[in-house]
């Protein structure tokens, strides 16, 4: 069981505040979807509009193509899973999970049989009579989505579920919440500042700044070709220079900069405004020779050991700071600071980007 | 008391402990135990205290099965001594004030913790706080003018047609039930509201969000959450109600009879302040005995309702 989820043109006002601002997106029948942003920009309150807990000021959100507005939290297709669980404490586990079921009449044995099924799914037997305090916060998260598949709910909305949680539990819960979405099919929005999080389990993401939602699309697009700065700076990291488009055609662009005029990727969406050149570190080639084209001399200031990586920053002649990021290939050959070298972008991965898409569009 | 040692130093740290010492023996364990030792020895002339008559017994105790009159016990007609029945009307009325001050603060207490908007409460607890700024005799003869048989509520019913003769209010427990309840209603509401206060509200939404009707929102999630704080609430109001001396005195008729005016009499009138702290110390065990067993019959432990 799984439905859509339509949010069309939906505002969300707090006195003269605009929380939400004119999203428009339209997420597909078991699909795992994630909004991505940093804190404060709107996300919990979408969640709160899709389950009923503030309604929209302006828009319309439809559940299974069907209006919701009006319609009150217990009535709408949706479990919220909340940013601190909400667990009942004075219940028991299985109470816990099985409350939906009670509420709606279920008598005592089958509600008893399905949270057993249910801790099963979620791997956690034999903490049925446990109480909430008792388990561990890995365990209570698992409780926590029982409870709301419980009552087998069409769209599980789940708000940063696992930012109370270690990294490795983190990690963890990650593959296991993806595996439960896959297991039941049933429609995931789910709510992270963690871009990380967002890429790795989503199938597509929608990264919001400030209200707006900024782009939609699956992690690989979201990574490799953001819309604009703000989307490109959220989900990774960035050399960026300011230039002047030189001449434009076919999607590609000349820029020059104050370090050089480079070739670089024009999206359809970036013609026409003021744009900049991003070049994530891990695109840069660095090498003792100037490649063909789109290469700059630089001077390595710093080289940081990463583990899995190399960090490597480097300054041009007329002192603007670049990173490069070396995948650690065991062979043992880092550079060491003070060396010249010569950095070199790949036209197919550097974007002309605007700061940030305008209002509505 | 290390830590006490360690922020105010030796002096202060004497000083407190001194006082409290100070209170609690002084002015509580003391004359309470000479008020519990005199309750077993007869009342005598002075002449004859510590003479051979003054010897320990329980007669004070049993001086409250004295006559007879009949009572309606639950549909049962019994014949029973005056002061027990008396007594058992001031335990029965106590938690009858005591469920009733629930019923109010319960709903008012949930309005003020989770609906009201912080910005609104100092001004709506102020509103709460202003008839404690007025004694306790006012109060209750503000309550007695406006239950009087020309007063001013039977004067409103009569106006809107809702009554057409007046009605006698002071007549039994009834207007001391109502004064008492008055008097105490805010022991109840502010327990009730700390409790309720600390309820996280998502748990609240959770419950709202998995289907759940309103009335089973509370039966389910907020009323074992706030039962410490019914619970504190309840022995308060139950403990003075059953102690209130001024508000059925004030309020009663000649048919309520509450157990502090048999004691005030005894100790007053008769003199005889030996049978009287017999019967305060019944009183006060018997209430005790009440706490526990509804404490017992809710699963309130006295741990919870320390907090
Ligand atoms: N009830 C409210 N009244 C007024 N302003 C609100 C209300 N709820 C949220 N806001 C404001 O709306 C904005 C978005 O809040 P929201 O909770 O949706 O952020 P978020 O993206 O979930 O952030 P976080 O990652 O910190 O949880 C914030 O600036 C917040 O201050
Ligand atoms: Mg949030």
């Amino acid at each position: 069981m799984s439905a859509s989820i339509e949010l069309d043109n939906v505002c969300c006002d707090f006195g003269n505040f605009r929380a939400v601002d004119h999203v428009n997106v339209t997420i597909q029948p078991g699909e795992f979807f994630s909004f991505l942003g940093p804190s404060g920009c709107g996300k919990t309150t979408i969640l709160r509009m899709i389950s009923g807990f503030t309604e929209p000021t302006g828009g319309v959100i439809r559940i299974g193509g069907k209006d919701v507005s009006g319609l009150r939290p217990n009535q709408r297709p949706t479990a919220l899973i909340f940013q601190n669980l909400a667990l009942f404490p004075l219940m028991t586990i299985w109470e816990n999970i099985a409350f939906g079921l009670e509420v709606r009449g279920v008598d005592k044995v089958t509600r008893r049989k399905r949270a057993e099924e249910l801790l099963a799914l979620v791997d956690l037997h034999d903490s049925a009579d446990k109480m909430v305090s008792q388990l561990s916060g890995g365990q209570k998260q698992r409780v926590a989505i029982a409870r709301a598949l419980a009552v087998e709910p069409a769209v599980m909305l789940l708000d940063e579920p696992l930012s109370a949680l270690d990294l490795k539990l983190r990690q963890h819960m990650r593959a296991e919440l993806r595996a439960i979405q896959k297991r039941t099919g049933v429609t995931f929005i789910y709510i992270t500042h963690d871009q990380g999080e967002a890429l790795a389990m989503s199938d597509r993401v929608g990264v919001m700044s400030q209200g707006r939602l900024q782009q939609v699309a699956g992690p690989r697009d979201i990574y490799n070709n953001p819309v604009n700065g703000f989307v490109a700076s959220f989900v990774g990291e960035n050399n960026i220079l300011k230039g002047d488009v030189q001449n434009a055609s076919e999607g590609r662009a000349s820029f020059s900069t104050a370090i050089g005029t480079f070739t670089a990727k024009l999206p359809d969406s970036s013609a026409g405004k003021d744009l900049k050149l991003y070049i994530r570190p891990e695109h840069v080639i660095l090498s003792a020779k100037p490649g063909a084209e789109n290469s700059v001399p630089v001077t390595l200031t710093e080289v940081a050991f990463e583990g899995n990586f190399i960090s490597v920053h480097a300054v041009t002649e007329n002192g603007t700071d670049l990173v490069a990021e070396l995948r650690n290939d065991g062979a043992g050959s880092v550079p060491t600071p003070g060396t010249q070298m010569h950095m070199t972008f790949d036209a197919a991965n550097s974007s002309l980007l605007p700061d940030s898409t305008t209002a509505g569009a | 008391m290390q830590d006490l040692y360690r922020r105010y130093g030796k002096g202060l740290t004497w000083a407190f402990i001194g006082l409290t010492f100070f209170w609690l023996a002084v002015l509580v364990i003391l004359p309470d135990f000479t008020l519990f030792e005199s309750s077993f020895r007869p009342y005598l002339p002075i002449s004859e205290v510590g003479g051979p008559k003054d010897t320990y017994s329980i007669n004070n105790y049993l001086r409250i099965f004295g006559g007879e009159v009949a009572m309606n016990i639950f549909g049962l007609d019994v014949m029973i001594s005056p002061r027990v029945k008396v007594f058992l009307y001031t335990i029965w009325y106590s938690g009858m004030v005591t469920f009733v001050t629930f019923l109010i603060a319960y709903p008012l207490s949930y309005y003020l913790a989770k609906v009201v908007s912080p910005k609104s409460l100092p001004t709506l607890f102020l509103l709460l706080f202003v008839p404690l700024w007025v004694s306790e005799v006012l109060r209750s003869f503000a309550w007695w003018i406006i239950l009087a048989f020309k007063g001013p509520l039977n004067g409103v019913l009569m106006a809107l047609g809702v009554i057409e003769k007046e009605i006698r209010w002071i007549d039994g427990y009834s207007p001391v039930i109502v004064g008492l309840v008055y008097t105490y209603v805010l022991f109840m509401l502010f327990p009730l509201y700390n409790a309720m206060q600390s309820l996280d509200s998502n748990q609240i939404e959770a419950a709202d969000d998995l289907g759940a009707p309103w009335w089973r929102i509370h039966w389910r999630v907020i009323l074992p959450h706030a039962k410490p704080g019914i619970a504190s609430g309840a022995v308060m109001v139950f403990m003075l109600s059953a102690g209130s001396l001024l508000v059925p005195a004030v309020l009663g008729s000649t048919t309520s009879g509450w157990f502090t005016q048999t004691i005030q009499g005894i100790m007053l009138e008769e003199q005889d302040w030996n049978s009287g702290a017999a019967f305060a110390f019944m009183l006060l065990i018997v209430c005790t005995l009440v706490v526990s067993l509804a404490m017992w019959i809710f699963r309130v432990k006295l741990s919870d309702i320390a907090k």
